[in-house]
């Protein structure tokens, strides 16, 4: 009896709080910088796309979502001929984008993708590639990277020195 | 045995071994570069440190490599103190230095040895604040990618392409922190083993060029036990899919056959698998009848038509039985020229018959002396001939061992061989690239290698013999005399039956003069011997005359191009005259345009079977993937035709069908578990517990996840769940141990490392001795066609395949086609000069640009086997060479 009472009695001052809902959808929630939300491919500084295909997304995803298969231009840089998320499955865990090593895919704070249809979930490529950096800016793969794809000359990335010339007598 | 303590814990060894093998063969993790089991200790990475104590009361200890240190007995080392531990993870920071940021975008990631040492030596961090080193790549050719950055100067790449395959082509240079593996000049690596580059290779130097292209990490194949198709020897092979196509082959370690290697035809000829002419969907010429090609072929095989069957020897020993039961064994015929049927039953009744008993691909390097009679091994069964450079070290090997030096010491070892051979000798029809390790050889045509090998005989069996004129014979037989276990060599590539006989009585002499001999033979085809083994009503002329004279057949044309076998006018000519052809094939090819009926078969990789290779050795095979067409085993088919059924029986109630109707083959029902072999409750997954994108990969075509397929033929699944421990050796689907990632974790499905597998080695010998057996053969005496000149095959490892012919990377090997001679037959015939020659035979003319051979004997004549040009002709013939044009 004493319990119902007091209970009526904290529900009555909840009445002169501030309230915590807001109007959604014509009011927007504030979403850190930091919330997991619907997923992107970036790009690098250059406008290339970030992401070489590493698989490593695929393979840390707990539902196993992500799939994509590899493919090279015409200077043997990498990038996914196809890459598709099942947002059916996706649980938004950002798994992927902890395994990213080059800041391609990205949970981005947008939690509005939902469908009628399950089929309109799966997400290719040119759904998932934006044309920005997202949240990491500045960072290129390719310029930490030992290989020559088109992006620089060999030995010409940040912490490399010129390439060996093996026919030197030079001790 | 010896007894040896490791971190104070004792353990029985056997003797002759080093620590690093003792250890990893005890299940202990001790991280190596350098080490390899076929290639040994040089100790040249410092990875594998350990302390090293005199006795008990020794405290202090010393840093050792455990790859160069004796396991005797009281061997006392420490793998986990702290001094060794330090030491293996500055070590590994060290070569660290200079190794670039590349594993997202490097082939080798996930499946990279250096990766796992890595981690398990401990450094993660980078600490060096300087630059890196770096190197500018070549371009190696079809096979092989190459990036040097990636290098950490553990020579494996050398020490196996040039000391243990030979090669000529690739080397190291500079010096100090420049040190570079390569080539003298950017080119294709021209040896035969070059692939294995990508095993031997710790890291991401050297990586698969055919799977850069459909790049797919280790972790997401779908992978199942196989076995070779493109060569006899029958190598065993990990065949790997993801999303419906065939990514890539790596080898299957087997003790008794291939070992840690495969050759360049059996690594990178698997891509016609994934050609567009292969056949999806099953097709009828006329479809005026309204009903699909299916029910048509079935219909018609129930209306009891006159049949023949043409059997194949690329297809499996199933296929072929199943063929057989279709058309009866009357009507059965083998799907090759009279010639060639001849010369592999040949080689058949030789092994069942005869005394000398034929070895194992493995055991054939304990032999000591070699002699090879008229077979270009290289070219027609490369790893018989990687086999035979191991061979040719035997005897000065022993030298280095009568010096003390161990087994396992490979630089010492080296160090005493120098270029040194063992008694090696080869009588061919041309020179081969084996000569390169020969003390002695000799060209003849095939009369003379026979006169040859009857007087080699006659001096083993009388004891003494013409040391005037032959003295290469006399060079031989006393050699093989000498020996204690002497090998011959020889095989159908001479297309002589006489040569296989004359090979046979040289065996038979060495063996009734007591000796320890071995034979073996190579054969032209994955399962040559298994359609002989099979028994048939005839070869493919039996029945194209058969075709000729009775009207009304059908014939069924099993995994047979006819326009391969014989010449375009009796190949269409057979067709036209069958009432209808019902064809079971994999590719489109003449064939295809003519055949009423065509059933798409699949491949080595879609389909299960058993395979016979030149040794008699039956193996398992499985199917990797289930396509989604309609292609299935042929053995599949023409059990649907049979039973007339909508489903094919499972492949276990094929084989006991097989078993009952062939009793010489019935090792077989013990080659591998049944379908309904589990372990536990659980089947063996194809794929790996990491396998990624199960629910997003089909999600384009449907979001709803449809059940996986199912595998009624074997005790694997195609998915990944299922038992992921070690599965029984013939059923191994891929290398994975936890912290082993890379194809280094065989060691953890090997008794002792670099041995057997757990369970035995897959594989049964079908074909034993004969101990009461005949060791002289008589010898039929080569057809004496007129013409002056004999034109014999010339074999290409690139190029005489007929399936591998059409992956796209052998295909830029394959060399221009041609008719070599010798300069001295040129003049002969007055030819000097020509740019085209041509070969008359009978009414049938050959011209072809002149390729001047200058070991080639004045009366031979050379034709490239197998390629499109050359096709249809029979070997060996006798011609007369006139000017081209």
């Amino acid at each position: 009896m004493l319990s119902s009472v007091r209970s009526l009695w904290m529900v009555f001052l909840k009445m002169f709080k501030k309230r915590v809902t807001i109007k959604y959808p014509e009011e927007k929630p504030y979403l850190a910088p930091r919330w997991r939300g619907r997923i992107v491919l970036t790009r690098d500084p250059d406008n290339n796309e970030r992401c070489v295909a590493c698989n490593l997304c695929a393979a840390v995803c707990p539902t196993d979502c992500i799939s994509l298969q590899a493919t090279e231009d015409e200077n043997g840089r990498r990038y996914p001929e196809i890459f598709r998320i099942n947002f059916s499955r996706c649980i938004f865990c950002g798994l992927c984008e902890d395994a990213c090593p080059t800041y391609a895919i990205q949970l981005i704070p947008d939690f509005e993708m939902s469908e009628y249809n399950r089929q309109s979930l799966v997400y290719e490529k040119e759904h998932l590639l934006i044309d920005g950096m997202g949240k990491y800016h500045g960072y290129s793969y390719y310029d930490q990277a030992g290989v020559a794809v088109g992006v620089k000359p060999k030995g010409g990335g940040e912490n490399e020195s010129e390439p060996v010339d093996v026919r030197t007598l030079i001790p | 045995m010896a007894k040896v303590f490791i971190d104070n814990i004792e353990y029985e060894v056997p003797n002759g071994k080093n620590m690093l093998e003792v250890a990893l063969s005890l299940g202990l993790d001790l991280p190596y570069f350098c080490w390899h089991p076929a290639m040994h200790s040089v100790g040249a990475c410092r990875q594998c440190a350990v302390t090293n104590y005199r006795d008990e009361n020794d405290t202090r200890g010393r840093i050792t490599m455990a790859c160069m240190l004796d396991a005797t007995d009281g061997t006392r080392i420490s793998i986990n103190d702290q001094k060794s531990k330090d030491f293996r993870a500055g070590n590994i920071e060290s070569l660290m230095i200079n190794h670039p940021h590349d594993c997202p975008v490097c082939d080798e990631g996930g499946e990279c040895h250096l990766q796992d040492m890595t981690v398990m030596s401990g450094h993660n961090y980078r600490r060096y604040r300087f630059k890196k080193r770096t190197h500018i790549n070549q371009d190696l050719g079809p096979f092989l990618n190459h990036e040097m950055n990636r290098c950490i100067q553990c020579y494996r790449c050398v020490r196996f392409y040039n000391d243990y395959a030979g090669g000529k082509d690739f080397g190291v240079f500079a010096s100090a922190g420049r040190v570079y593996f390569g080539r003298s000049e950017p080119g294709t690596l021209e040896n035969e083993f070059s692939g294995n580059l990508v095993e031997v290779c710790p890291t991401g130097v050297f990586t698969d060029k055919t799977l850069k292209k459909h790049f797919t990490r280790k972790w997401d194949l779908t992978s199942a036990p196989s076995v070779c198709h493109q060569c006899s020897v029958g190598c065993n092979i990990l065949a790997s899919e993801r999303y419906g196509t065939m990514r890539r082959v790596m080898t299957r370690f087997n003790g008794d056959v291939n070992g840690y290697f495969l050759c360049d035809r059996g690594r990178f000829g698997y891509e016609y698998v994934n050609d567009e002419k292969r056949l999806t969907r099953a097709a009828q010429k006329d479809a005026s009848s309204g009903s699909d090609p299916v029910s048509s072929v079935k219909a018609h095989i129930a209306s009891r038509p006159k049949m023949i069957g043409i059997g194949s020897p690329r297809a499996s020993l199933e296929s072929n039985f199943m063929l057989k039961r279709l058309v009866g064994a009357e009507n059965f015929y083998q799907g090759i020229p009279s010639n060639e049927a001849d010369v592999i039953n040949e080689v058949l009744r030789v092994l069942r018959e005869g005394k000398v008993r034929t070895p194992s691909l493995k055991e054939m390097e304990d032999f000591d002396t070699v002699f090879v009679l008229g077979e270009d091994v290289t070219n027609t069964a490369p790893m018989m001939a990687l086999g035979l450079r191991q061979t040719a070290k035997t005897l000065p090997k022993q030298k280095a061992y009568a010096l003390r030096i161990q087994h396992w010491n490979d630089a010492a070892i080296r160090e005493v061989v120098q270029d040194e051979k063992g008694p090696f000798f080869l009588a061919t029809g041309y020179a081969t690239k084996l000569e390169e390790v020969s003390t002695s050889v000799y060209h003849g045509d095939t009369n003379s290698l026979l006169k040859l090998s009857e007087a080699i005989t006659n001096e083993i069996r009388s004891g003494s013999g013409d040391n005037q004129s032959g003295g290469f014979s006399h060079q031989v037989a006393q050699a093989l005399l000498a020996s204690e276990k002497p090998l011959i060599v020889s095989g159908t590539g001479m297309m002589s039956k006489s040569i296989v006989q004359a090979a046979a009585n040289i065996a038979g002499a060495l063996k009734d003069a007591g000796r320890e001999v071995g034979i073996v033979y190579a054969v032209p085809e994955a399962n040559s011997m298994g359609l002989a083994m099979l028994g048939a009503a005839g070869s493919l002329d039996d029945a194209i005359s058969r075709v000729n004279n009775e009207k009304d057949l059908t014939a069924v044309v099993l995994e047979t191009n006819l326009f391969y076998r014989t010449d375009n006018q009796t190949a269409s000519d057979f067709l036209s005259h069958c009432h209808k052809t019902i064809l079971i094939d994999s590719m489109e090819n003449e064939c295809t345009q003519e055949a009423d009926f065509i059933l798409p078969a699949g491949t080595f990789a879609e389909s299960d079977g058993t395979m016979v290779n030149n040794e008699g050795r039956a193996q398992r095979y499985y199917q990797v993937f289930k396509p989604n067409n309609d292609m299935r085993s042929s053995w599949a088919w023409l059990d649907m035709m049979i039973n007339q059924t909508e489903e094919a029986r499972p492949y276990d109630d094929i084989i006991r069908e097989m078993l009952e109707a062939n009793p010489a083959l019935e090792k077989i029902k013990t080659l591998a578990p049944a379908a309904d072999f589990r372990i536990g409750t659980q089947k063996i997954p194809r794929q790996t517990h990491r396998f990624s994108g199960r629910t997003s990969m089909n999600a384009h075509v449907s979001v709803h996840e449809g059940k996986p397929p199912v595998d009624n033929d074997s005790p694997l699944t195609y998915t990944m769940e299922g038992y992921h421990g070690k599965p029984p050796s013939a059923d191994i689907p891929f290398y994975w141990s936890p912290g082993w990632n890379s194809i280094q974790s065989i060691n953890k499905y090997q008794i002792e490392v670099g041995g057997d597998l757990h369970g035995g080695n897959p594989g049964l010998r079908l074909i034993e001795p004969n101990e009461n057996g005949i060791t002289r053969f008589e010898v039929n005496s080569a057809g004496n066609n007129s013409g002056r000149y004999e034109v014999l095959p010339s074999w290409h490892i690139f190029g005489s395949g007929e399936m591998s012919a059409m992956s796209p990377a052998i295909e830029k090997r394959i060399p221009d086609v041609y008719i070599a001679v010798s300069d001295k037959a040129l003049e002969k015939a007055g030819l000097q000069g020509a740019d085209k020659i041509s070969v008359r035979h009978q009414s049938a003319t050959i011209t072809l640009p002149v390729k001047v051979d200058n070991s080639l004997p004045d009366n031979v004549v050379l034709l490239p086997y197998g390629f499109k040009d050359t096709v249809g002709w029979r070997f060996p013939f006798k011609g007369e060479l006139e000017r081209g044009v």
